[in-house]
């Protein structure tokens, strides 16, 4: 099958997104703070379930992360939070480290969800998950 | 008899374990009290209601929305405005001319050379026929107004012109609803098409039927409108939200008029 000029798009976003999110790979990141930032401002429990008991009701959205750290590595799962749609253009997933968006609040214009920390803190965290 | 408890308690305990956190309102398709609230694939609000809420909808009498249907209904005769008219003066009685309207808008009027929604329509005729004051967007009595004129159609399926002059509307609509917006970067579709039936922590996500509005919602302890609903859906995900009555809004609401088409209309409806 001859590649679609989509396809070739997502291709070449795919090589990108692991290009710069091998940078974030070699952030260090704490895995305390990660958890803290799961729970609070990236709301994560809003669409996955993850072996965080005190919180209830986690949402089913998303995949489950509860071992996400033995199927993907710091690169990947950095990708992820950063912008998933460099991976799935039609994800429901929020971006959570991108500014150039449509029609953004006017309190939050010009701001991410996560900061450059708490995306490598998050990752440190998943990473946990085994 | 303790064995038997025993094993109860253990059966319990269980199943405790084993349900999901989240008990989602029970809903069966084939149950004949639903095939009111089910046209084809489409759900109405009601089917993903709790109990108690549709017990609420249920019984006109309990239904809080009434109070506003009241409201609308004492205005329909209220004589205002410069040419000394009400609703009724041209329209006569609601429950006779008003039967089928709350089904077929927002519409494309030309006069004014736009879609309109009820709202504005009921705008329309107190400055242009009655030279009264139009009323404020979301303002008490246009609330009651389209209320109770809507409610006149209670039955009726859903049914919508989006062709001819009300194209645009209709395309600006659907573009709306597929366009990722806000810091959470979401569109409409993306909860409402790709994962309705799932959940954001308890929050059952529904198709997004517009049917039963205006809606008495409880969250709001009052009855609210359609775009006050939508300015909330933008808020949460932290999107800037139009101006009630907006073309925007106006566009999208017919959108949403075309996707519920075949649901029966059910205003005033009650929702969480």
């Amino acid at each position: 099958m001859p590649a679609t000029p989509w396809m070739r798009h997502a291709m070449a976003c795919a090589m990108l997104v692991a290009w710069t999110a091998a940078a974030w790979a070699e952030m260090p990141g704490d895995a305390g703070r990660g958890r803290v930032a799961v729970i609070g401002k990236g709301n994560c429990l809003a669409c996955h379930h993850l072996p965080i008991p005190e919180e209830p009701d986690h949402g089913d959205i998303g995949p489950d992360l509860s071992t996400v750290g033995s199927r993907l590595g710091a690169t990947e799962l950095a990708a992820r939070i950063v912008d998933p749609k460099t991976i799935n253009p039609d994800t429901i997933m929020p971006s959570f480290f991108k500014t150039d968006l449509h029609r953004v609040a006017k309190d939050w214009q010009g701001q991410t969800i996560l900061t450059r920390q708490d995306v490598a803190d998050v990752v440190a965290y998943l990473l946990t998950l085994k | 008899m303790r064995a038997a408890r025993t094993i109860l308690a253990v059966l319990a305990l269980v199943l405790a374990v084993r349900s999901p956190a989240w008990a989602d309102p029970p809903f069966d398709p084939k149950d004949p009290a639903m095939a009111k609230y089910i046209s084809g694939d489409k759900r109405s609000g009601y089917t993903f209601a709790e109990p108690e809420t549709r017990a609420m909808q249920d019984d006109d009498f309990m239904n809080p929305a009434m109070l506003w249907v009241g409201k609308g209904e004492t205005l329909w005769s209220t004589v205002e405005g410069s040419a000394g008219k009400s609703c009724a003066s041209c329209h006569g009685k609601a429950e006779e001319t008003m039967t089928t309207a709350g089904a077929h808008y927002p519409k494309y009027d030309a006069g004014e050379r736009k879609v309109v929604n009820l709202e504005q329509r009921i705008n329309l005729c107190r400055s242009q026929a009655m030279g009264a004051a139009e009323w404020k967007y979301e303002s008490e009595p246009l609330l009651a107004m389209t209320t109770y004129v809507k409610m006149q159609s209670r039955g009726v399926p859903v049914s919508v012109v989006v062709d001819g002059p009300a194209a645009p509307w209709f395309d600006a609509g659907r573009r709306f609803y597929y366009e990722r917006r806000g810091l959470n970067d979401v569109a409409c579709a993306h909860c409402h098409v790709d994962h309705w039936g799932q959940h954001i922590r308890t929050e059952l996500l529904s198709q997004g039927m517009t049917n039963g509005f205006p809606t008495y919602r409880l969250k709001w302890q009052k009855l609210g409108s359609l775009h006050r609903r939508m300015a909330g859906c933008n808020e949460e995900i932290r999107a800037e939200p139009y101006p009630l009555g907006s073309f925007e809004y106006v566009a999208l609401e017919l959108y949403l008029a075309w996707r519920a088409q075949g649901l029966l209309v059910e205003t005033p409806s009650v929702r969480k």
